[in-house]
């Protein structure tokens, strides 16, 4: 637990009611977005501003007290637990947009604005933040920035790491650093590009410049459904390889379309295709979508479509987007428990880690509903399932990691855009050896000797070789 | 020649890599040039150089940087030049760093696919030249920095460790992007030795148009093309010797299916009110190659990046401190790239000025008696300097490898 007197330092500096310490509201803040992890915060601090931020972090460092930045609490892999012995910083209130600036295409936020809000305010000026993760309405820029955080038009626009053109970085040891440069030419070694996606490990991203990208004036939304995975995992190959480039490709299977079909969110997806596939192509010039969409839809039909729709509103778009958006919320409806899983894998292996992980499922009899970004190969395999009853857990656990072995087989990785957490800490090894977690390590010790700043995530340490360099 | 126990540095390499591996006739400061087979051999190399404290210096094909830093060896990547594997339905390839690239576009020509990038210099560099040095050029426009097509890397540490970083597959966040930390550090953590690199399909249209005028009017035009909601692949202000031409000059460069190029022809001619002249292919490629050739024709190379708004007055700056006669500039981003003669004071006083309006600038490509003095990144700001000797350190704990990163901190 955390010390009666670090406690009321906290309360002096931000106000008896943005600290947390009773047992039911630490409880709140026990998972993420995954709720197969739980651990219990000793304290939640809340500051208002970036000062009380660094003087907390100040204090921690003074008393050498472990701590966890947090967003929204929108993670998927764990990311933003604090056990007992840590502070439980949240970063919510922290949420300023404090320049934009049309002409560079630009914004500088505070880490706890959320991902739309920054998009809404843009729009006025023609302009749009692109990464677009699934949680964009609730998750932080902050939070995105620790995952670097993916979405669907990540496909075209690239992920978090993309956008992000400068930092200013609060070290665990209460230090201010700025990273990069306002236009987003490194200032130096490109600190930036190795603080994107480190969860939280090298301290917290104060102040966030980001890219803008011009909101496209033409967007074509094409829905097709297939008779196979396979078929569909084929055209999705196909579109790649034709130099077109869509802004999205998103497939949903049979079970993931029958969730959102009996949820608030139907779209109208055909129940009883094996696949559909949602590809949207967007662009500055109308005439070009529009040949490009044209493209596409051939293509689609000569790879097994049973039939391709192109959204004829913005209302249609909005509604076939909608049901992808909130497959995982209506893929929770199914049962008590969902487990969101995160890999990639060559987009040509599709097909077959697509088969892999149906036998997987069929012989630890779970249900499990694919959604996910077919264009760069990223799947999101979930399980459904009551955690109440006995040994399924285990089962699911096991399964989990057998389908990520599968995905590791066929030359991918553990993780596109979840992050590793704490919840794929074991798989690390998988992918990487005793060298490059030592690294890894290394690296971190560089921004944070003593590994206060969100412990026991991202690198295994009892899997780290023997490293002999200055920050061994 | 050293001698090390009786035994000179030159025989201890030729006993721990072959005779083969050393490149005697290319003694030029009488520094012998070692060129490892394999990853293996390389961190064999290094770890033995850790360990009896020799001073590397780091080549690639030797067309970009000079080889000329203080060094008991230097060691060349020309015999890592393998193309692993070409994976064009997933458009990816996995290449040896010591490759040259106008090799690999060939090859990836073949297969119908293109790697984004078009670096300054000669058609030869290698991969692990453009990457250590992140020096994209035009195409950064369209398809972003050299690091948005890095997949994954293997490096060799200062200390002769093998470290794998990132992945083959598109999108990947599994641990810390160390990547990032290589791409664009000029080894000072490491040689570059593997990459596995994102490829785009081999564009179907590919269409270069030239508009000559003042550099200010033309900067005014690159605003009403991206105004026009043009998707160039490439938007670049050229200096006349770099342009071979008699003014400045505005280059577009589209590139993509053929409805994106067809459309984006149309609206250039609005954009431009028809003053935009189509190159014929071999005139566009001729253009391309002798602009990213000349930014080495003379001694310094140096990029600076500022925000997009402020594209003219860092122009000025260039004209007013060093001259504009071999500038390239990319308007949308605020990048822009500098080749010529100065000096080292000239080159401090010159990014004193830009560190003062928050515009970085590194020194590309210099001789040792200059980069050692003026650094490719010179001066960090506070807090950062600690930050990236720390890092040094971690991937070269006896600063072997002889690398002018700041102005503070050049080993050797």
């Amino acid at each position: 637990m955390i010390d009666r007197r670090i406690i009321e330092a906290l309360a002096a500096i931000v106000g008896d009611r943005h600290v947390r310490t009773a047992a039911g509201e630490r409880l709140t803040y026990a998972s993420d977005g995954l709720p197969t992890h739980r651990r219990v915060p000793g304290v939640v601090v809340i500051p208002g501003t970036r000062d009380e931020l660094v003087t907390i972090v100040r204090l921690l460092a003074t008393h050498g007290i472990p701590f966890v930045p947090r967003g929204a609490g929108t993670g998927l892999s764990g990311g933003a637990l604090a056990d007992t012995d840590a502070v439980l910083i949240v970063l919510t209130r922290l949420n300023r947009i404090l320049e934009i600036d049309p002409r560079s295409r630009r914004a500088v936020v505070e880490p706890g604005v959320v991902n739309t809000r920054l998009s809404v305010a843009a729009r006025p000026h023609g302009l749009h933040y692109a990464p677009d993760p699934s949680s964009q309405t609730a998750c932080t820029i902050g939070g995105n920035v620790a995952e670097n955080a993916g979405g669907p038009h990540c496909l075209k626009y690239g992920v978090t790491s993309t956008h992000v053109l400068a930092l200013e970085v609060l070290m665990a040891n209460g230090e201010l650093v700025n990273l990069g440069s306002p236009g987003g030419e490194a200032w130096g070694p490109d600190l930036v590009g190795l603080f994107v996606g480190s969860e939280g490990n090298f301290g917290i991203a104060t102040r966030i410049t980001v890219r803008l990208s011009p909101l496209p004036r033409a967007v074509r939304t094409l829905l097709a459904d297939f008779p196979s995975l396979r078929g569909a995992g084929e055209a999705v190959s196909a579109v790649i390889a034709s130099g077109v480039v869509p802004a999205a490709m998103e497939m949903m299977d049979r079970s993931c379309v029958a969730a959102v079909e009996d949820s608030v969110y139907a779209a109208g997806y055909p129940r009883d295709a094996a696949a559909v596939l949602l590809v949207e192509l967007d662009g500055m010039c109308e005439p070009a979508v529009a040949a490009e969409a044209a493209d596409v839809e051939l293509l689609l039909r000569n790879h097994t479509a049973r039939s391709v729709r192109t959204a004829a509103s913005p209302a249609e778009r909005e509604r076939l987007w909608l049901g992808r958006k909130k497959a995982f919320g209506a893929m929770g409806r199914l049962s008590r428990d969902l487990v969101v899983q995160d890999a990639v894998v060559p987009r040509t292996s599709l097909p077959d880690v697509l088969e892999a992980i149906a036998e997987i499922a069929g012989r630890y009899e779970l249900r499990v509903s694919n959604v996910f970004h077919a264009g760069d190969g990223n799947l999101h395999p979930n399980i459904s399932f009551d955690a109440t009853t006995p040994g399924l857990r285990e089962r699911v656990e096991l399964a989990s990691s057998e389908i990520m072995q599968a995905c590791v087989a066929a030359g991918g990785t553990i993780t596109g855009e979840h992050g590793i957490g704490v919840d794929k800490l074991r798989y690390m090894p998988w992918i990487f050896d005793g060298n490059a977690l030592a690294a890894m390590r290394a690296v971190r010790r560089v921004f944070d000797p003593a590994e206060r700043v969100n412990p026991g995530k991202v690198v295994p340490v009892h899997a780290c070789r023997e490293w002999s360099g200055w920050a061994a | 020649m050293e001698r090390v126990g009786g035994v000179s540095i030159l025989e201890r390499v030729r006993a721990l890599l072959g005779t083969e591996a050393v490149d005697l006739t290319a003694e030029r400061d009488g520094v012998p040039r070692v060129a490892p087979p394999t990853i293996d051999a390389v961190a064999l190399l290094l770890g033995t150089a850790h360990a009896e404290g020799w001073r590397i210096r780091l080549e690639g094909a030797g067309t970009w940087m000079p080889g000329d830093g203080p060094a008991d060896l230097a060691l060349t990547t020309r015999r890592l030049d393998q193309i692993v594997t070409i994976q064009p339905q997933d458009l990816m390839t996995t290449v040896e760093a010591g490759l040259g690239f106008d090799l690999l576009r060939n090859q990836l020509a073949d297969r119908g696919t293109w790697l984004g990038i078009d670096a300054p210099g000669a058609q030869g560099r290698t991969i692990g030249s453009i990457l250590a040095t992140a020096t994209a050029g035009p195409l950064r426009h369209g398809f972003g920095a050299v690091r948005e097509h890095v997949l994954g890397l293997t490096v060799v540490t200062g200390d002769g460790r093998i470290i794998e970083s990132g992945g083959r597959v598109v999108k990947n966040v599994a641990g810390y992007d160390l990547t990032k930390l290589q791409v664009g550090g000029f080894g000072a953590f490491g040689v570059i030795v593997l990459a596995h690199l994102r490829l785009r399909a081999l564009p179907r249209s590919d269409l270069t148009a030239v508009v000559e005028g003042s550099r200010d009017e033309l900067a005014r035009v690159a605003g009403d093309v991206m105004a026009a909601g043009l998707e160039p692949a490439a938007l670049e202000l050229v200096s006349p010797a770099l342009a071979r031409r008699e003014r400045w000059t505005l280059a577009i460069r589209l590139a993509g299916s053929a409805a994106l190029v067809a459309e984006g022809e149309v609206g250039l001619r609005a954009a431009t009110e028809g003053r935009a002249a189509e190159l014929r292919a071999e005139e566009a490629a001729a253009f391309w190659r002798h602009a990213a050739e000349g930014l080495t024709a003379r001694a310094v190379t140096l990029r600076l990046g500022g925000v997009p708004s402020a594209t003219e007055e860092l122009l000025d700056l260039i004209q007013h401190q060093l001259g504009d006669e071999w500038v390239m500039a990319t308007p949308s981003l605020g990048v822009m790239r500098w080749a010529g003669d100065a000096t080292a004071e000239r080159l401090r006083k010159f990014r004193k000025a830009l560190a003062a309006i928050e515009v970085p600038l590194t020194l590309e490509r210099a001789a040792w008696p200059l980069r050692s003095v003026v650094g490719h990144f010179g001066a960090y700001r506070e807090g950062v300097g600690p930050l990236v000797s720390g890092l040094r350190k971690t991937f070269d704990p006896g600063e072997r490898l002889v690398v002018a990163v700041s102005e503070e901190d050049h080993a050797g």
